[in-house]
């Protein structure tokens, strides 16, 4: 099998888990009510340990440094998350909307992983399958709940919407290693990913009443997969890090 | 519980207007309509069961809009830790209850003890039996 093309699909899925699930985790404590707090708290800590569970397999079969090293002390520049993901929290809204269109994206990527002959991730899709089956469905409860609410909640969906989507559409940017993943049958490649979710997200946001944004190619945020990040993701990295960098050898 | 309900004739369907001690604390479920503030969502009673066939445990509550943010919530609630196979969520408006006023129809009740299967005959036979079989 083709290591380099593994673990350039690793990276990138563990980078993602990793970036949003530290974003998300920014509402901890300042949710708009204590459930949503604890739901979308509880979501972010699943997001880490799936990036955790990701940089372990780079560790233990590719032969990666240790999950925290790959986690906290890598430069910007080695980071392959997806910029959508890197993007501020900002009003709840643009997160509720972020957290459906990215796990949506990561639903269908492990659905499609589940047959993968890279038996390590096959076997991690199969176990987390449920916990992202629930992420999936609070976010499209969520969705649909405040695209029918008022009025004003409506409008702040669709802007975010309009807002994310040129973002969302950068989750599938192709790697150089898109042919080998695929004839290789580990993944059956982002192409493929983008058609079927497009297909269910627009199912779901025509039903809540919602428009699906049209994005012309030019207007899709490229660059993440390849290093090339938005201005936020140092500064989430620096304090992310924080800590580790005081002291990096540090026995916990 | 709420207790500010009182009857003066004995009902055994007593609305419970919220088991939240922070509303009734408040007094927040005599708001007027009109006076809604929308600064606090409907509570819904959480029930958890751990296994298939079990009966479901009255776990707590969680406020929510409607039946499927109240079950997305209670989800994180209640089901957070150990075994779980499923969650009923039912509106706290709908569970009625009995007043407190009315506590002594349950009074005698702990004397009764031949309702309690120890209670009868059978049971020194059943002693008698394991003892003469050593089981």
């Amino acid at each position: 099998m083709n290591n380099e093309a593994i673990k350039d699909l690793l990276y990138k899925m563990a980078d993602d888990a990793l970036v949003i699930g530290h974003r998300n985790s920014e509402w901890t404590g300042i949710g708009p009510m204590l459930e949503e707090d604890l739901a979308f708290s509880s979501m972010a800590q699943d997001k880490v340990g799936h990036a955790q569970a990701l940089y372990q397999i780079l560790h233990d079969v590719l032969g990666e440094k240790s999950p925290d090293i790959l986690a906290f002390q890598r430069s910007e520049k080695d980071f392959k998350c997806c910029q959508l993901v890197e993007l501020p929290i900002g009003e709840y809204d643009f997160s509720l909307v972020r957290h459906f269109l990215f796990d949506h994206a990561e639903m269908v990527r492990y659905e499609m992983l589940v047959t993968s002959s890279f038996q390590p991730l096959a076997q991690l899709a199969r176990k987390i399958k449920g916990e992202i089956k629930y992420h999936v469905m609070h976010a499209d409860t969520f969705l649909k709940q405040l695209a029918h609410g008022t009025e004003e909640s409506h409008a702040c969906m669709q802007s975010s919407l309009d807002y994310a989507m040129p973002y969302a559409l950068g989750i599938f940017e192709k790697s150089e290693y898109e042919e080998v993943l695929i004839s290789e049958g580990i993944f059956a490649g982002e192409e493929k990913l983008q058609e079927k979710w497009l297909e269910k997200i627009s199912a779901i946001v025509n039903g809540a009443g919602l428009k699906m944004p049209e994005v012309p190619d030019s207007k899709i945020v490229y660059g993440g997969r390849r290093g090339y990040h938005s201005q936020y993701l140092e500064p989430l990295l620096d304090e992310m890090t924080e800590v580790t960098q005081i002291d990096p050898n540090a026995e916990w | 519980m709420n207790t500010n309900n009182h009857t003066s004739t004995p009902s055994p369907r007593h609305p419970v207007t919220s088991l939240d001690p922070r509303i009734n604390r408040l007094d927040l479920h005599r708001t007027k309509e009109g006076e809604q503030t929308n600064s606090h969502l409907i509570t819904w009673e959480v029930f958890h069961q751990d296994k298939r066939g079990k009966q479901p445990v009255h776990a707590g509550i969680v406020h929510a809009s409607t039946p499927e943010m109240a079950m997305i919530f209670a989800k994180e609630q209640y089901a957070r830790r150990g075994k779980t196979t499923n969650l009923w969520v039912v509106k706290t408006s709908d569970v009625y209850t009995f007043s407190y006023e009315d506590e002594d129809i349950f009074e005698t009740t702990p004397e009764k003890t031949f309702r309690d299967p120890a209670f009868y005959k059978v049971r020194e036979r059943i002693e008698a039996f394991q003892a003469k079989n050593k089981i």
